[in-house]
């Protein structure tokens, strides 16, 4: 029997990751050196870790209320307005969700009627097209260019504005480019929206990972706190993936309609999660600032290292990764990163699979040990070496 | 920070050549940096942290407390600086609270150790009293934990 017929035509038509793809090649090769992680490569900080501990031996075990545990949305409330210039009330204008993913996808689900044309930025973390798509509305990509050093500029969206656009999506820095936009830049996207009449949903999740500048967000500018959803989470800044734990802020009308979907589909965050949550942001600053004083210089040796290579990169302002534009081996992205990985086994995910405009480059992480990022600039130059001779 | 000082302490097990490519120097260069931070008296020197069993290192430590009269001009410094001299003196600090000096002691065996206390360092003129405590065993030294398997990172090779 063809089981295929049953599956929402919505859900056939999208398309396969590019990640999973690549997973599925570099999962077979041993001892590879992999560049081509999302995440942290510290384990969550120790306390953090015994406070997810403490709850479970407290029996601390049960659902929590839809909007997640005041006692966290309080801490969030504060280490926002700290942090982001941005104020919120606990009580109805934050919700804890599974990680920023569920957020997104809580937003996308409560904002948009099927039809709605929802615009985002591109090269982009990966669900975001799907997640728009999922909730029948119609993905409008905007262009970012490495010779703007990936930032989001008002004449692309402009330009890629149309009739029925209604919400804009942000990740500043963004996932794979960490390129980032300033104060300026961010001041006029946010007159574009004003103008425009959108919503913006802004996923700021690499925004304590940014080394050069302060970090603006859009909900801080005057006025747009109306009009913004503030996505945030733990995993990249506390070293957190694994626990799924994020949260939304947001005007309260807007938070309890994601708040209904979030009810009747996941019910609430983890507690063990939640409780956890609550000790990174109340003692885990400092640990926090390590981690990031660390990947600066991981950053600074391996954006270095690419343009000596010859492939050129531009400094990635925020996040943990860099994003070579390997053109001139005169491979397409693609077929480098294929044959890097099986002459000289160093993983770096092709740019195509964060959207077709990431055609021509490479993402590498460099969350992960100067040993191996050593390593790995000393076999990419050798392969690059090797390739483009032959060109 | 010196950037070769972040990097010792960030980067620890690189190679003299993997750090000279971090920090853009030949190795000579590299080098001639280290030898710097010697004469300087930043850096004193490297020292493996291993994980051997006291039979394997055939080592017994001791910590000891150690109760000094501080001396008029000096302090606590001509006799804290005397008892660190001993090859048995692993380290030496200075403490607030109940006693003066908190020193770590290495021997060849209990007896040595005793010995050290009773003949050496109990003896100084100005040692008004000492308390031995032997170690049983390291859980963590320097940072690294001990005793455990090596696990390896469970992250996935690839992920968004």
């Amino acid at each position: 029997m063809d089981q295929s017929r049953f599956i929402a035509k919505h859900v056939v038509n999208l398309p396969k990751s590019g990640i999973r793809d690549f997973f599925d090649i570099v999962a077979k090769m041993k001892d590879a050196i992999s560049l081509g992680v999302g995440e942290p490569d510290f384990d969550t900080p120790w306390h953090i870790r015994e406070a997810g501990i403490y709850a479970l031996e407290k029996g601390k075990t049960h659902y929590t209320s839809n909007l997640g545990l005041l006692e966290l949305r309080r801490a969030i409330c504060k280490y926002v307005e700290k942090n982001f210039s941005a104020s919120y009330v606990p009580e109805n204008e934050v919700i804890i969700t599974v990680g920023v993913s569920e957020g997104l996808d809580l937003a996308c689900r409560a904002l948009i009627n099927p039809g709605d044309k929802v615009m985002y930025h591109q090269p982009c973390y990966v669900s975001y097209s799907p997640s728009i798509t999922l909730a029948h509305g119609i993905p409008v990509p905007v262009p970012t260019f490495a010779k703007d050093n990936f930032a989001l500029t008002v004449e692309a969206l402009r330009a890629a504005w149309q009739p029925g656009c209604k919400v804009l999506m942000l990740n500043l820095p963004c996932n794979p480019t960490g390129g980032t936009c300033d104060r300026a830049q961010i001041e006029a996207i946010a007159k574009f929206a004003v103008e425009k009449d959108l919503i913006v949903l802004s996923d700021e999740i690499y925004s304590e990972l940014t080394f050069e500048g302060v970090h603006t967000s859009i909900a801080s500018l005057p006025g747009m706190k109306e009009r913004v959803i503030f996505l945030h989470g733990f995993s990249k800044a506390f070293a957190m993936t694994g626990w799924r734990i994020g949260y939304a802020c947001g005007p309260a009308a807007l938070i309890e309609a994601m708040m209904k979907v979030h009810q009747y589909s996941m019910l609430c965050a983890s507690i063990i999660s939640q409780e956890a949550a609550i000790e990174a942001l109340v003692r885990g600053e400092d640990g926090m600032k390590k981690m990031r004083d660390q990947y600066h210089r991981r950053r600074d040796f391996i954006v270095r290292r690419f343009n000596e290579i010859g492939l050129k990169c531009h400094l990635p302002r925020g996040s943990f990764y860099a994003f070579p534009d390997v053109s001139m081996t005169g491979m397409n992205e693609k077929d480098f990163a294929i044959s890097l990985l099986q002459t000289e086994k160093v993983a770096i995910v092709p740019g195509t699979a964060f959207g077709e405009n990431g055609r021509g480059f490479c993402r590498a992480c460099f969350a992960t040990s100067y040993e191996q990022l050593v390593e790995a600039a000393t076999r990419i130059e050798r392969h690059v070496a090797a390739v483009a001779g032959k060109k | 920070m010196n950037p070769l000082v972040e990097l010792l302490l960030d980067g620890g097990s690189l190679s003299t050549a993997q750090m000279a490519q971090v920090l853009k120097l030949s190795e000579a260069e590299l080098n001639s940096q280290l030898e710097a931070l010697k004469k300087e008296g930043v850096l004193l020197g490297f020292r493996p942290v291993l994980n051997l069993s006291n039979e394997e290192t055939g080592v017994v430590r001791a910590v000891i407390e150690v109760r000094i009269t501080p001396e008029r001009g000096g302090g606590f410094n001509r006799l804290a600086e005397r008892i660190s001299r001993f090859d048995e003196v692993e380290s030496c600090y200075l403490m607030s609270g109940g006693y003066d000096l908190l020193v770590f002691v290495n021997g060849a065996s209990l007896q040595r150790v005793a010995a050290f206390v009773s003949e050496k360092l109990s003896t100084i003129e100005g040692v008004l009293s000492t308390a031995t405590h032997f170690m049983l065993r390291a859980y963590k030294e320097h940072g690294f934990m001990l005793g455990g398997k090596v696990v390896e990172s469970e992250r996935l090779k690839v992920s968004p």
